[in-house]
């Protein structure tokens, strides 16, 4: 019984289930609908919620409409709401009404980074010190472990700049320039930082386990001009260790 | 972990948590005596939530409150969630843990509203032992809240009161009574809400809700509200909430204001007249 109820209300073309009625007896379509009006709204509300600078690129309408097509298709799997829509950006990518934005779908990649951030566990991050404080000798096989929030979006678009734009009211200058961006939340702020060339592929070799120069010889094999020292150089004011890994 | 001292919710009014209220709660206004939370908030794994969370357990006694249970549905419970529960019910130790008489689990996933049922012999018996599930898991008695309904069953068997006390009764559970709800459904389902608190077994009530609804009708004209929370608690709810109290005696009360959340000042204000008259009673 309660199935077809639920199947009801995702779908705006079925009929009020079978003994769902008003007080005088007769089949309660417009009491229905206010059920199947709370869900959808619901759901495009948490979208919203998770996704503000999508939401304030293409306003509050056609986001709406936008994600009324998602939450009907792709409802979540769970009450957290919290993580819904982690299928999102992916399903942006293929939106075409949204195809005229295309540095859309990496946006929301961005809102939902940071989302992932501020729920992460948390970790104390390590003292800026830390690659001094391991022995030369030892620098090269060294595990660095990362903080649980740290997440990179890469992007062939500026958008840590579209965010600034969007969110701070930053006056900066839109060139067509990719970015990637380093998510993290050392404290409880959730923090951005534009990352140097090839810094997004040494990081994944990192959170993958490898050490220190097997993970700057990853970049360097897919970015040619990946250099070490930059890279620490954003990542250690950043925050993103948490420590190193005991061998 | 916490003070024991703070681990029981006084008759005193309470308010559901929002962040944008931080400050304001935390300097312990004198019309709040506890807060409730929405268990499905905290269930991340760190950060600001929790942090604020931790801080306020740490002053106040909390009730949690789960939205995403689906104690009404007819599938088994989500024992994943279940077990998310569990692990926020054993480091917050809250002083209360309520959820809902509906269901929100699908098939097709969870449609995040509070979904009606046909109360039937049938429900009794999966509620019961949905109810028994959650109290063995969590090691404490639960509270059930009667819900706010746009629309009734053919097929139910029972009325609502019968429905609830026959499953508080079966399952050793409390009740939540949330006035607003009760003026909702009778006036949604043409009956009259004073003799339905007149019916309702005061004595299992462990919480009271009051909170704001929106006035429609339905395709007849016939009045439809919605329980929107997005309002102040209106004159005729206020007035059964009275009428609750004097006939069952005081009860922690909440203040529930979830969307289009007001300014601290409007809460306290009505935080304050619940506790006009729960300290008369």
């Amino acid at each position: 019984m309660l199935e077809g109820f639920g199947a009801a209300l995702l779908d705006p073309d079925a009929k009020v289930p079978d003994g769902v009625i008003r007080p005088d007896g007769h089949p309660a379509w417009r009491r229905f609908t206010v059920y199947r009006n709370n869900v959808v709204s619901s759901l495009i509300d948490a979208l919203e919620t998770g996704f503000p600078t999508v939401a304030k690129l293409v306003g509050t309408e056609f986001f709406a409409a936008m994600a009324g097509v998602f939450v009907r298709a792709h409802p979540p799997s769970n009450p957290l709401m919290f993580k819904y829509g982690a299928a999102f950006p992916d399903w942006i990518a293929g939106f075409r009404p949204a195809s005229s934005l295309p540095y859309l779908p990496d946006v929301a990649r961005l809102d939902l980074a940071r989302r992932e951030a501020f729920h992460a566990a948390d970790a104390a991050p390590a003292a800026p010190t830390l690659l001094a404080e391991i022995a030369p000798e030892a620098l090269d096989t060294a595990r660095l472990r990362l903080l649980p929030s740290l997440r990179v979006v890469t992007s062939s678009f500026p958008i840590l700049t579209i965010w600034r734009i969007n969110h701070e009211g930053a006056d900066l200058p839109l060139t067509q320039t990719a970015q990637s961006v380093l998510i993290l939340r050392p404290e409880m702020t959730v923090t951005m930082w534009p990352l140097p060339t090839g810094a997004d592929t040494f990081l994944m070799a990192l959170s993958d386990g490898a050490p220190l120069a097997e993970a700057a010889e990853a970049a360097a094999m897919v970015h040619r001009d990946f250099d070490l020292s930059t890279t620490m150089q954003t990542l250690i004011p950043a925050r993103a260790f948490a420590g190193v890994i005991d061998a | 972990m916490f003070d024991t001292l703070t681990n029981t919710i006084p008759n005193r009014p309470g308010v559901g948590f929002k962040a944008q209220h931080a400050a304001e709660v935390m300097a312990r206004p004198a019309a709040l005596g506890w807060v409730e939370i929405h268990a499905e908030n905290y269930m991340g794994d760190g950060g600001p939530a929790l942090a604020q969370l931790r801080a306020l357990r740490e002053v106040y006694p909390v009730s949690c409150h789960g939205v995403g249970l689906s104690i009404g549905g007819e599938r088994p419970l989500d024992t994943d969630h279940l077990a998310r529960l569990r692990k926020l019910v054993d480091w917050l130790e809250p002083a209360l843990f309520s959820e809902h008489l509906a269901w929100s689990t699908h098939d097709s996933g969870f449609l995040n509203d509070l979904l009606p049922l046909p109360y039937t012999q049938a429900a009794v018996d999966r509620i019961v032992s949905h109810i028994t599930q959650v109290q063995d898991v969590l090691g404490k008695q639960m509270l059930l809240e009667n819900p706010s309904t746009y629309v009734a069953f053919a097929q139910s068997e029972m009325d609502e009161i019968t429905f609830l006390r026959e499953i508080a009764t079966r399952s050793g559970c409390g009740l939540l009574l949330d006035v607003n709800n009760v003026f909702v459904s009778a006036t949604n389902q043409d009956y009259d809400p004073v003799a339905y608190i007149d019916a309702f077994p005061l004595d299992h009530v462990g919480e009271i809700h009051l909170g704001g609804h929106e006035e429609d009708a339905d395709e007849v004209g016939a009045p439809l509200l919605i329980d929107t929370h997005s309002r102040p608690v209106v004159p005729d709810v206020w007035q059964l909430y009275a009428h609750t109290i004097a006939r069952g005696g005081p009860r922690p009360t909440l203040i529930e204001w979830d969307n289009d959340v007001p300014d601290w000042p409007v809460l306290e204000a009505e935080l304050t007249r619940a506790d006009q008259v729960l300290t008369h009673a």
